[in-house]
């Protein structure tokens, strides 16, 4: 099945085990959701459980962390990434802080899934992967799966965890298809995944980079380098000891996010490795990501913008 | 609506027990023994009271950075609160939280709120919750004059308003947003002018008068709990100490306090008291007596609880 399909699967695995799960966003109903993503969903569960809402990603996202403390478990879309910036409050001020400004004492299982990234010409306002704001505040938790399995995975999870969870689905991954176990399937959050074993270089990657990732690999391994590809899953929190692990193994490291540069996760990254394994280092650590520039319009200069296989290649091979 | 002599007196001793909590956090802030800002209530306790006394346990109430009033008419432990004011380890939120941030899940009291408007959406999803599980529950958010200009009142109320969301909005008009003046921060005289723009039943009342607004709220939450949506009651009234402790409050007119003080909604419940006989002077200097001491005793509960471990800083970020 598709990582759309999968997904779905999660959410409609969990909302028949557990009556207190909904979905709510705009046009999740009978419209199923901006790229098809819930389809089929109203269709079974019905208005009570499946609900459109007015455009108000901030009565979203709000709603739900009250609808959360009141013993439900919210699932609500943001159609796009970023849109975060509209409800930001409510994840920064709200969901993020009530169990620990309460003293421990508050429950607040809720999801917040959303679309990211490029390469659909959808310019500056619909293109963005905001991970990096979310990873920045403590008492959220953000995932990115890049494979079907995990999507399914990773969204049965989040919907069992206790805390507000970020469940950011990249929207060129949406159609991309794989194996996916069926019934309760679950990908525990925090748990990175060795994509493919390498001894000459980690690539660590998320979303949608890890299929180009997977694939600079593949070209490295012709020309004699051997990649190790770990594909994160889950940025927050996160599994630093499998980044470790390969970089001990590796001696290397390239960080490839499609993000921008400046402030982005991969800083995080370098950060860790420089401070728990400057010894494993043989070579400096690589960025490759988007430049510090909206994302733009042209199918030219998204093409210049998004980091791609070549780019990673490339920035492999300056290590050796 | 018939108000019984031992509802009237029920009300008194809420409104002498917000009165006097507050007046002791003004003396123990101004010694300097309470850290953070403090926000008092004082002048506005007949609308936490009125509004409270139509409420039980499984109803849900959101409060703002003015919320001791709230939590105390909600049943809010006064040695908790005073220990959490403190920042004690034995406070409601185990010193994390303080002042603005005071919650009792248990009590349905979703938390205090440092963010103006934030409650908003919260008190929704509360209600969308109690709609979910007709549980026969509602939600109260009570906020101010200067919160109904925020995105998050307009989103809140359509929401609320679509889905027949048993909640009701409880909007403290204390004619000032900080220091800006209603007058100038909106272009209506009645902010329950506004339930207009959502379908949905606005009223004004005299927030100075306990009896009044608990009338206008029993009426909005009998329409709630019937299942028919939300209201916005209005309830004007007056903050006789600055917006925190230690504003000079220059921005207010002498003549225009002088004549709010004349409307103090204590005495006038006093008025009424020993007017219907209900109560003599002596009993209410009783209860203005035992009040003080339940006061005192909250203080030292507090003075005498021990700080919390440096170490409880990396607690109670994530659930699980």
């Amino acid at each position: 099945m598709t990582y759309a399909e999968a997904m779905r699967d999660g959410l409609r695995v969990e909302m028949k085990r557990d009556p207190n799960v909904y979905l709510a966003g705009e046009d999740v109903g009978p419209f199923g959701g901006c790229f098809g993503q819930v389809a089929g969903l109203y269709q079974e569960f019905g208005p009570g459980r499946v609900v459109d809402t007015p455009i108000s990603e901030t009565a979203i996202v709000g709603h739900a962390v009250g609808a959360a403390a009141a013993g439900l478990r919210p699932v609500v879309e943001i159609m796009f990434m970023d849109f975060m910036g509209v409800c930001m409050d409510e994840i920064l001020n709200q969901a993020a802080k009530m169990r620990y400004m309460f003293g421990g004492k508050a429950k607040l299982p809720m999801v917040i899934r959303t679309p990211c990234g490029g390469g659909l010409g959808a310019a500056a306002q619909h293109s963005q992967c905001l991970e990096a704001l979310f990873t920045h505040i403590p008492g959220i938790k953000v995932v990115m799966p890049a494979e079907p399995a995990d999507a399914k995975g990773l969204m049965v999870a989040a919907i069992r965890d206790d805390n507000p969870v970020i469940y950011v689905e990249h929207k060129l991954l949406l159609g991309v298809q794989g194996e996916v176990p069926e019934g309760e399937y679950i990908v525990p959050i925090g748990q990175a995944a060795v994509k493919r074993q390498g001894s000459d270089v980690t690539i660590v990657a998320w979303s949608g980079m890890v299929p180009k990732a997977a694939a600079a690999a593949e070209t490295l391994a012709k020309e004699g380098i051997s990649a190790e590809v770990i594909d994160l899953r889950t940025l927050s929190p996160l599994d630093k000891d499998c980044i470790l692990k390969s970089v001990g193994k590796t001696g290397r490291l390239v960080i490839v996010h499609e993000a921008n540069l400046t402030g982005g996760f991969g800083g995080e990254i370098a950060a860790i490795v420089a401070n728990e394994g400057f010894d494993l280092l043989n070579a400096p650590i690589k960025r490759v990501t988007a430049p510090d520039t909206p994302v733009p319009f042209a199918t030219v200069l998204e093409k210049a913008y998004l980091p791609s296989e070549e780019k990673i290649v490339s920035a492999v091979k300056e290590l050796f | 609506m018939e108000i019984t002599r031992e509802k009237l007196l029920d009300f008194y001793k809420t409104m002498v027990t917000i009165r006097k909590f507050e007046e002791k956090a003004c003396e123990l802030f101004a010694a300097g023994k309470l850290p953070g800002f403090v926000h008092l209530y004082i002048g506005e306790e007949a609308v936490a009271t009125g509004v409270c006394a139509n409420l039980t346990d499984k109803d849900y109430i959101t409060s703002t950075h003015r919320g001791h009033g709230h939590l105390i008419a909600k049943g809010g432990k006064l040695d908790l609160m005073m220990a959490e004011l403190f920042g004690k380890a034995t406070g409601y939120c185990k010193g994390k939280g303080g002042s603005m941030h005071i919650a009792d899940v248990d009590l349905g009291i979703l938390g205090a709120n440092g963010i103006v408007g934030a409650g908003q959406p919260i008190a929704t999803g509360a209600a969308f919750a109690c709609k979910y599980k007709k549980n026969n529950a509602v939600a109260v958010c009570f906020h101010g004059d200067g919160a109904s200009n925020r995105g998050t009142f307009h989103e809140s109320l359509n929401m609320a308003a679509i889905f027949k969301l048993p909640v009701v909005f409880v909007c403290e008009n204390n004619m000032y947003g900080i220091s800006i003046s209603q007058k100038y921060h909106m272009n209506v005289s009645d902010i329950s002018d506004r339930a207009a723009a959502y379908g949905i039943p606005g009223v004004t009342v005299d927030g100075n008068d306990v009896v009044a607004v608990y009338e206008a709220a029993a009426e909005a939450i009998q329409r709630a709990r019937k299942g028919d949506g939300p209201s916005l009651i209005e309830c004007k009234t007056w903050r006789q100490k600055g917006h925190f402790e230690g504003d000079p409050q220059s921005y207010k007119n002498p003549e225009e306090q002088a004549e709010w003080l004349q409307k103090d909604p204590i005495p006038r419940l006093e008025k009424k008291l020993l007017e219907l006989k209900y109560a003599t002077r002596a009993d209410l200097d009783k209860i203005q007596a035992e009040t003080a001491s339940r006061i005192e005793a909250a203080v030292k509960f507090a003075q005498d609880s021990p700080d919390p471990a440096p170490e409880d800083v990396l607690t109670d970020v994530l659930a699980g």
